[in-house]
């Protein structure tokens, strides 16, 4: 530990955000700035038979009008992940247009594009397009998707899957094993769909410039570079080294500003025909309606169990919705983030997953807040508390059996599940062990049964999770489908006087980067953190980068740049050797500056900087300047892991869920700033409590949203929640400098089951199995009364 | 039409369409960007300020409702350098991340220390549940809030 690694320093970027000085991109305005406003599809499915547009040209203030019958991104958006057929055939993978031509494949589709003087008058305008649809019929549940008799989203293939696949063991010995066992237990549900609702809806600015032949792309995205390639070689077929886009600050992500959205290429492409910087906003309307959802999984699983409560074999089938189009990674999602976690944290010795992934005639569904992870934890740990209960064993106990034992990946190797990967560290029990001592675990037992027999439902859940980061190495991801590397850039620029600049590829959109990544540079380099500024968000700054997503800033993006500080510091001391006139190897480096060991020999940081810049008495054939850039591809993914437990009370007269203490014990590696990671775990709790109780999205039949707006989609409230209880074991990641997992996803992904855990166990003596979420007082209450 | 109102201390006078939402006029004819814009149904709260001294969502009033009046936004709530006792509180407890939701936040704060000075947890919870944070799952903002009532009463 050094003077700021491992210290809960407090952000420097909290005084521009509570002073209202935040950059987001709704807050810029250029000069001539024009505003767009979208007509959107009422209906899920319909034939697009006429768009009339005379009347909206005519209205006041309008520039242009923009139909699917005009010239723009002919190609879509495109998908950034293959994933075939079991049987090997090709991923199914429609055009995602712009703007729809004939045909609209769900609720909200863009149709046209009204840019107008100013907003009102764009949405004026917008009003008078007159389009003549044919509603057709629609299926939005993944499953029907499947049946023959179901509408086609996309007519070509016949069918609506967008590929079949599996992982793991062969099927018919995961059968057979499962036909043996001493006991099955078994679980159908939908994991259900959800809306990420980044506080800030999408926000894109596109603006070219005549002159230089240049775009600039303000957009409210995680990974500025991505999105300039995929709008650059895929979409508009415009040079890469003429667009530059710029991501400021960006009010959360979640994932659903990964991707790249038909409107920022659309808006692009317009901002040269019309010769002036156009803006649009989403409102929270049309985010319901057009940022990628998250979850959306039919499942029918089965665990098997010898005598002693040991997992012999688990084999599960899902429906997985893609949505109307694929999304950037939407295939990678209930695939390589899903199936290749269905180990857990258990040493199940057979195991098979099959997937079916069809089109819906909703918006498209993608990696949300652990994406894929949360789906397969939710699954494991439901089951496996559902099996104790059938075998009247205690959750801990069973867990405790069926752990993979300890490892730290350096003496021990990796765990090899039977699903792909290899764990790189763990110590499961540990962090059961903490957790349970937390709670006071057998003290809440004895409370459980005095307060039933008072006729309160107080229960319990147990969730132990893992989760895969830092999704890497590049020829791995791109042996599952990926089409692109998964490396990071880092760049650090070491001026004359020994200030530092920092670039990452990575971006933050909340996650507190500016602050962390100064730490461990700071402590790296032995200078203060004032003397450090870390650059993100701007392709014209910032060389390359794969973005954020995936808790994989501080473990690839981080390692990134201590491979640069490495550089820096390999530099400076041939110039320190040469200006103290003594060998490299006599030299050692500690609070910035090079000392000859053994003596009062030395030179500062700053000093070394100003030769390297000014280099008159300087070591010879050495390149002037102090300024590397690296490009970090780590060789595996990373491992975080925790148990999170839930205590609830359920109302028995209304069936109201009242969370009374959530419990969160973690590994997510080595800590650079605890309570940067404790901030990120509590808001990851509430998100997936909130799955857990809350919120769900919602289409009818006829492809209609009945959740679309904040008065009909429950998100959680400060008064629905209590304070999140944080602890941590610290199990370093053996294969990353700094030994970090990441801590983004983890809330998201351990409490969901834990939440419905202690639900069921609320009510199990009144005997309930399971509960579909969320888990509302209405389905609790009928769960009562069956 | 002709609005004339206070906002941070400060006289205003404008000509502005009478369909114009306070925070759109906030926003684009005063250029104070820091309230923000999360919903268009009164849901998320990040369009929070003070108008005449109570939390209220700018998004649901017109500009020309709050002709006469005072309004505070979180651009107003720093003197100079020095920031209120309430912000500062929440960088010191980490009661904000992405930074969306936070001027509402903020300035929810300051109505619920004004009519409650010395709030419970529950209370607190109580009286933030207009304002949405999809990051912090509350637990930081809560905490900030009840540092910041500690300090106002010291």
């Amino acid at each position: 530990m050094g003077n700021f690694i491992g210290k809960s320093v407090k952000r420097r970027e909290d005084a521009r955000f509570l002073r209202g000085a935040g950059r987001y991109t709704d807050d810029i305005k250029l000069p001539k700035m024009t505003q767009a406003a979208f007509v959107r599809s009422p209906y899920a499915h319909a034939k697009v038979l006429n768009i009339d547009i005379s009347e909206a040209q005519k209205a006041d203030g309008v520039v242009a009008i923009y139909t699917g019958q005009d010239g723009c991104g002919a190609y879509g958006v495109p998908c950034g992940w293959q994933v075939n057929f079991k049987n090997g055939d090709t991923m199914r993978e429609p055009v995602h247009p712009l703007l729809a031509k004939d045909k609209i494949r769900h609720l909200g589709e863009a149709v046209a594009i009204v840019v107008a003087e100013t907003l009102e008058l764009a949405r004026d305008a917008a009003e008078l397009v007159e389009v003549d649809y044919e509603e057709l019929p629609a299926v939005t549940d993944p499953k029907k998707a499947m049946e023959p008799s179901a509408p086609l989203v996309h007519e070509e293939w016949g069918d609506n899957a967008a590929f079949d696949w599996c992982i793991g063991n062969d099927r018919t010995e995961v059968e057979a094993a499962l036909a043996s066992a001493h006991h099955v237990t078994e679980m159908e549900y939908r994991n259900h769909r959800v809306a990420p609702n980044a506080m800030e809806p999408r926000s894109y600015i596109a603006d070219y410039d005549i002159n230089a032949g240049k775009w600039t792309l303000y957009t409210s995205t995680q990974n500025p570079h991505l999105i300039r390639l995929l709008l650059c070689a895929f979409v508009l077929g415009i040079p890469e080294h003429k667009v530059r886009v710029v991501s400021y600050d960006v009010g959360g992500g979640f994932g659903s500003k990964i991707y790249h959205y038909t409107e920022e290429a659309l808006l692009t492409w317009i901002s040269k025909e019309i010769g002036r910087p156009v803006k649009w906003t989403s409102d929270r309307s049309e985010a319901f309606l057009t940022d990628a959802h998250g979850r959306d999984h039919v499942v029918h699983s089965k665990m098997g169990f010898d005598k002693d409560g040991k997992i012999v074999a688990h084999l599960t089938d899902e429906y997985c919705a893609m949505g109307a189009y694929l999304s950037t990674f939407a295939p990678a999602v209930p695939t390589y983030l899903h199936g290749t976690l269905f180990q857990g944290v258990y040493t199940t010795p057979l195991i098979h997953l099959n997937v079916v992934a069809p089109f819906t005639h909703t918006v498209v569904v993608d990696a949300y807040r652990g994406a894929g992870r949360p789906e397969a934890t939710y699954l494991l740990e439901r089951i496996i508390s559902k099996a104790a209960k059938e075998m009247k064993m205690d959750p801990a106990d069973i867990r405790f059996k069926n752990f993979i034992p300890p490892f730290d990946g350096i003496d021990e190797p990796g765990y090899q599940t039977q699903v792909a990967l290899q764990y790189d560290s763990g110590n499961y029990e540990g962090v059961l062990k903490r957790g349970l001592e937390m709670l006071g675990y057998e003290d809440f037992r004895k409370e459980q049964t005095k307060a039933r027999k008072n006729g309160k439902l107080l229960g319990v859940g147990i969730s132990t999770y893992i989760e895969g980061c830092g999704i890497a190495p590049s020829a791995v991801v791109g042996s599952l489908g990926a089409r692109a590397g998964l490396f990071e850039v880092g760049h650090v620029r070491v001026q004359p006087t020994g200030k530092v600049q920092v670039f990452t590829g990575t971006h933050s959109h909340g996650q507190g980067h500016e602050t962390v990544f100064a730490q461990f540079v700071a402590d790296k380099l032995g200078i203060p953190m004032d003397d450090i500024e870390i650059e993100h968000g701007d392709t014209d700054q910032v060389a390359f980068g794969m973005g954020t997503y995936g808790s994989r800033s501080l473990a690839v993006g981080g390692s990134a740049i201590i491979k640069s500080v490495e550089k820096v510091l390999e530099k400076g001391a041939k110039i320190a050797a040469h200006k103290l006139e003594a060998a490299e190897k006599d030299l050692e480096y500690a609070e910035g500056k090079w000392t000859v060991k053994g003596t009062d020999k030395s030179i500062s940081f700053g000093d070394v900087s100003l030769t390297a810049y000014v280099p008159h008495d300087y070591p010879e054939g050495l390149e002037p300047g102090l300024d590397f850039s690296s490009f970090y591809d780590p060789s595996n993914f990373t491992y975080p892991f925790g148990t999170h437990i839930a205590v609830v009370e359920v109302d028995k007269d209304t069936g109201k869920v009242d969370l009374q203490r959530f419990i969160a014990c973690d590994d997510v590696g080595n800590v650079m700033n605890p309570m940067i990671v404790d901030g990120q775990i509590q808001g990851g709790v509430v998100q997936g409590v909130g799955q857990a109780l809350l919120e769900e999205v919602v289409y009818d039949d006829s492809g209609q949203m009945i959740t679309g707006s904040y008065m009909d989609y429950a998100m959680p409230r400060a008064d629905d929640v209590p304070m999140i209880e944080t602890d941590r074991t610290v199990t370093p990641c053996p294969h990353n400098p700094l030994g970090v997992k990441g801590a983004g996803e983890a809330g998201a992904i351990g409490s969901t089951p834990a939440v419905v855990n202690a639900v069921v166990d609320a009510l199990s003596h009144l005997g309930v199995t399971d509960i579909q979420m969320p888990v509302t007082p209405q389905r609790v209450w009928k769960a009562m009364q069956n | 039409m002709q609005i004339s109102l206070t906002i941070n201390g400060k006289s205003h006078s404008n000509d502005i369409e009478p369909r114009m939402s306070l925070v759109h006029y906030l926003r684009e004819v005063m250029d104070l960007t820091g309230t923000h814009v999360g919903c268009d149904t009164s849901g998320c709260g990040a369009c929070t300020i003070t108008l005449d001294g109570n939390a209220v969502k700018s998004c649901t009033l017109l500009a020309v409702q709050a002709d006469g009046c005072e309004i505070m936004t979180i651009e107003g709530m720093a003197n100079g350098e020095q920031m209120h006792p309430i912000q500062e509180a929440f960088k010191e407890n980490h009661g904000l991340q992405c930074g969306f939701c936070t001027p509402g936040m903020v300035m929810t704060a300051v109505d619920i220390l004004k009519s409650n000075p010395n709030p419970t947890e529950e209370e607190i919870r109580h009286g933030l549940e207009g304002n949405f944070c999809r990051c912090t799952g509350y637990h930081n903002i809560v905490k900030s809030i009840q540092q910041a009532a500690e300090q106002l009463n010291s």
